[in-house]
């Protein structure tokens, strides 16, 4: 630049940066190449913590230092026995290891967490993408079945479905599933719709390409990545759900241990206890478990952007 | 160049960029330099241009007159003074006051800028009632003031409107207004006009030129168009990958360009439309049947009522596209040119009239067409970046018609995708890379090159170099000649832009309001006789001549044609509200009557064809 800046003052107002004939000027790049995925530090915490508990759930009964249901000292049978060696987390309302109920309700709590949701996907990203690409009647038609279960509070509705049908880890998956279907469905008929307006799908079309191309090739690979956010945010509130459900007694059953069951047992060692561990403990699993995924929602969509025009 | 200036001078100077660098910082953590020292200043009262092509940096440089990097971008040295201080060191709190106040940001879409559920003079005034420089009676005065200044029509009222309530220039000039309101030193102007019809870009080139003028407010402008550049600036500043090439007098620079690419770009300009330019493409391809031909359209949108669609968009369209031929289809935007290239595709299917290819009728909508006729009509979008899926590779976008069509696969396929790369310029490594890799233009050859997978007869081009460089929309239009000598392939060229159409096409349509206006062979269309719109486009292309702005504007085709706004549901001639030539009672009742001159040149006018010599 040096250069230039002597030339500048020499020609006073009308400057020509030096040159060389033979340099061509070519087209510059549109845009800095996409950078590649990363996770920040919060994203790897969030995916350590992810990680941790998805090994905990399936090792479970292989780590568990004793059985769901055994006490660790069956001679001295006593509620709410403060952490000691042999029970690192102390004991329950039934004596039974705090430290060992946790980790077979990691399973339990995540795994029909993680199946619901699933089912929940299963259901509404067909019903969604199906509504988008049909035709407007159809479409209304089930958009507005899909809002009237959307306008239904959805712990008040679980508690209708277990309370008329009765309490089966089943039942829970597929309750579940069918009420969060209905979220997901609204995400992927709208993603679906502003996928479906865009200029390469139209160009599939009046290429003549069928249907099945048209959702699988063209629409599919750019609604997977939103979705897969979502996904994981989803899974969060199944998991609060089903907590819940358990909280209130109508989920999973005694005596199977889950996180939210695990709550609503301990309940009592707030008052009576000598110490608060088997009430907090099952709820910062949950708590750090939500948290650990959000994290690393949280990189993935800063990553893919908020909307479609941004991704492309 | 500030050192050699008197202080009196110096105190004049509203911004100032001492070798200003700006970097990119990449994913590792190291930085790109995407400005690399540019020097220029800005006078009170000066209106400087930063042109040059996408990627020069002109926008990074105008936002750092706000003291604003773009994310992922940071100030790297060098200074941005704006009234002697450096904004690019300055704090958001510090840059508060400035902002809005001192320096005004004009974005490019005007849509995008207003709010459309807030009153228009409502968002004028916000910015300086929100500084509390102006209390709202004075901020009202000042709109007003520059309602009229603006030449906005119904000055007194048009604040009351809402913005989807007015033109596409006039919320252009609104938006200038908005800027303008809180009498600030200095206008940031970021292609302005760049998505406007000629003919309102001239209605805002005017406006804005006038007011800054009246507002002795300095301005820089930001653009690639050198025409608009050469009506506007006092001063330009050429602009090529981060770095000043060339800068002077906007006399001087247009007149006797200096640097290499100064040069190019002055090349790159497009010669104004006059007739004997148009290349005629030989006839080595002609067969007697055209390719595709249209007959007595009548097409639309909305619910059928008694035949006709409610929103009809094109009227009595006759279209005949012989093999090897091109055909220019013109207007201004909402004159259905692409309405007509979507019945061509069979995407809108026509309330009227019957298509036919190669002498064959054809089916009206796309789902009634065989796999074969489909493959023959191919369609090539305006907007490279969302006609490519951005989750397939080159490859699988290029070959899957060669897959779906000509039943290619394996290696021949990988062979023939190689061999259409190399026909659009490209390298064949480009097979394995994403669409977002690549740059505009070359995704645009991309586009060019899946149409012509499928071997078709005509290719449907809808303003494919709208959204491309000057040097790098003229290179397409090269590569679309060579294609149609090479192949024989028939082209329907839709764009705004005369000049463009005037040296590729073979037959000229100009539609207005869905009608024809005038259509025939090039030379005709752009030789007199004219029809009153065809002069009026004609003469709204901007030349890049110092003072055409002024010259044109005195035109009686402008005084009558230029504001006004395209009335589709007209009950006579279309074009009578903005006609210099209309004759009360017969023009705005009765439908023109359509005139054949010879060669086929025809021309809808209640005027005689010899009056419209």
């Amino acid at each position: 630049m040096s250069k230039s800046k002597s030339k500048n003052k020499l020609t006073q107002e009308h400057f020509v940066a030096p040159y060389d004939d033979s340099v061509s000027f070519d087209e510059l790049p549109d845009a800095p190449p996409r950078s590649k995925f990363r996770f920040s530090f919060t994203g790897w915490l969030g995916l350590i913590i992810v990680c941790f508990w998805v090994t905990v759930a399936i090792t479970g009964p292989f780590i568990a230092p004793y059985g769901e249901n055994d006490l660790p000292f069956p001679d001295a049978y006593s509620e709410f026995q403060v952490p000691q060696p042999g029970a690192w987390l102390g004991t329950d309302v039934t004596d039974r290891d705090i430290l060992s109920r946790l980790i077979y309700g990691a399973g339990r709590t995540i795994g029909i967490a993680f199946l619901a949701t699933t089912l929940a996907y299963i259901i509404g990203v067909i019903l969604g993408i199906g509504a988008a690409i049909s035709n407007p009647k159809v479409d209304m038609v089930i958009s507005r079945i899909n809002d009237a279960i959307l306008s239904l509070p959805t712990i008040m509705l679980g508690l209708v479905v277990v309370a008329a049908i009765g309490s089966s880890i089943p039942v829970l998956i597929c309750t579940a599933g069918v009420i969060y279907a209905s979220v997901v469905f609204r995400l992927a008929r709208a993603l679906g719709q502003e996928i479906m307006v865009m200029d390469f799908v139209e160009a599939a079309r009046v290429r003549g390409e069928g249907l099945w191309w048209v959702i699988t090739k063209e629409i599919w690979p750019n609604a997977a990545m939103p979705l897969m956010t979502d996904f994981g945010l989803r899974l969060i509130y199944v998991i609060l759900f089903v907590s819940s459900l358990s909280f209130l007694g109508l989920g999973v059953q005694p005596p199977q241990a889950d996180w939210g069951s695990m709550v609503r047992e301990n309940l009592g060692a707030l008052q009576y206890g000598t110490s608060i561990i088997p009430v907090i403990a099952p709820a910062i699993a949950i708590a750090t478990l939500t948290v650990g995924i959000n994290l690393i929602v949280d990189d993935v969509s800063a990553y893919s952007g908020g909307k479609l025009s941004k991704r492309l | 160049m500030a050192k050699k200036t008197t202080d009196h001078q110096n105190n004049d100077i509203v911004f100032e960029a001492k070798s200003l660098k700006i970097n990119a910082i990449r994913d590792d953590g190291s930085e790109l330099p995407i400005v690399k020292g540019v020097d220029f200043h800005v006078r009170r009262g000066e209106v400087v241009a930063l042109i040059g092509e996408s990627g020069s940096g002109k926008t990074t440089i105008s936002l750092a007159s706000l003291g604003y990097c773009k994310p992922g971008l940071t100030f790297a040295g060098g200074e941005a003074l704006f009234m002697g201080q450096d904004v690019s060191k300055m704090t958001t709190d510090e840059l508060r006051p400035i902002r809005g106040e001192k320096v005004a940001y004009l974005a490019q879409s005007a849509a995008a800028t207003f709010n459309p559920s807030i009153r228009i003079n409502e968002q004028v005034t916000e910015a300086p009632i929100l500084h509390n420089t102006k209390t709202k009676a004075e901020a009202d005065k000042k709109a007003l003031e520059l309602y009229h200044a603006l030449e906005l029509p119904d000055p007194e009222h048009i604040g009351n409107r809402y913005p989807h309530q007015v033109s596409g220039g006039q919320l252009q000039r609104l938006m200038a207004a908005m800027a303008l309101c809180g009498d600030p030193d200095l206008l940031v102007l970021d292609e302005p006009t760049t998505a406007l019809d000629v003919t309102t870009q001239i209605e805002v080139l005017k406006a804005f030129k006038t007011v800054i003028k009246q507002q002795g407010a300095a301005a820089i402008y930001v653009t690639h168009d050198l025409a608009v550049v050469a009506q506007i600036a006092d001063h330009i500043v050429v602009l090529y990958n981060g770095e000043v090439k060339e800068a002077g007098p906007t006399d001087v620079l247009i007149n006797s360009p200096q640097h290499p690419y100064t040069k190019r770009l002055m090349e790159a300009i497009r010669p104004l439309p006059e007739a004997g330019q148009g290349e005629e493409s030989d006839d080595t391809h002609k067969r007697d049947i055209p390719a595709l031909e249209v007959n007595q359209i009548d097409a639309g949108y909305g619910k059928i009522v008694n035949g006709m669609p409610t929103s009809l968009i094109l009227k009595d369209v006759n279209v005949s596209i012989k093999r090897g031929k091109t055909v220019g289809i013109i207007g201004e935007s909402g004159c259905g040119k692409s309405t007509l290239a979507r019945v061509f595709a069979g995407l809108l299917p026509p309330a009227n009239g019957d298509i036919l290819l190669d002498g064959n009728p054809l089916a009206p909508s796309l789902k009634q067409r065989s796999r074969e006729e489909l493959r023959k009509i191919q369609f090539v979008y305006q907007m490279a970046d969302t006609a490519l899926n951005p989750r397939q590779r080159i490859g699988d976008i290029v070959g899957r018609p060669l897959e779906f069509y000509h039943g290619l696969s394996g290696k021949e396929k990988t062979q023939r995708v190689h061999e259409l790369l190399e026909m659009v310029e490209l390298p064949s490594q480009f097979a394995e890379r994403y669409p977002h890799e690549l740059s505009g233009g070359q995704k645009q050859r991309i586009n060019l090159a899946r149409a012509l997978a499928s071997d078709p007869e005509v290719v449907l081009c809808d303003e494919v170099t709208s959204a491309l460089d000057t040097i790098v929309g003229a290179n397409v239009i090269e590569l679309l000649k060579r294609l149609r000598r090479e192949l024989g392939v028939s082209f329907v060229f839709i764009s705004h832009d005369l000049s463009t159409v005037a040296s590729f096409a073979d037959e000229i349509v100009v539609l207005y309001a869905g009608r024809v206006a005038e259509q025939g062979p090039t030379d005709q269309v752009l030789s007199p006789p004219y029809h009153p719109y065809t002069r009026l486009l004609i003469s709204s292309v901007p030349e890049p001549r110092v003072g055409w702005l002024e010259d044109m504007t005195k035109t009686k085709e402008a005084i009558s044609g230029i504001s006004g706004a395209v009335d589709i549901n007209a009950r006579g001639c279309p074009f009578y509200k903005r006609c210099p030539h209309a004759i009360t009672g017969t023009c705005d009742t009765t439908p023109p009557p359509r005139q054949i001159d010879k060669n086929n040149h025809i021309i809808e006018c209640h005027l005689d064809i010899k009056d419209l010599l």
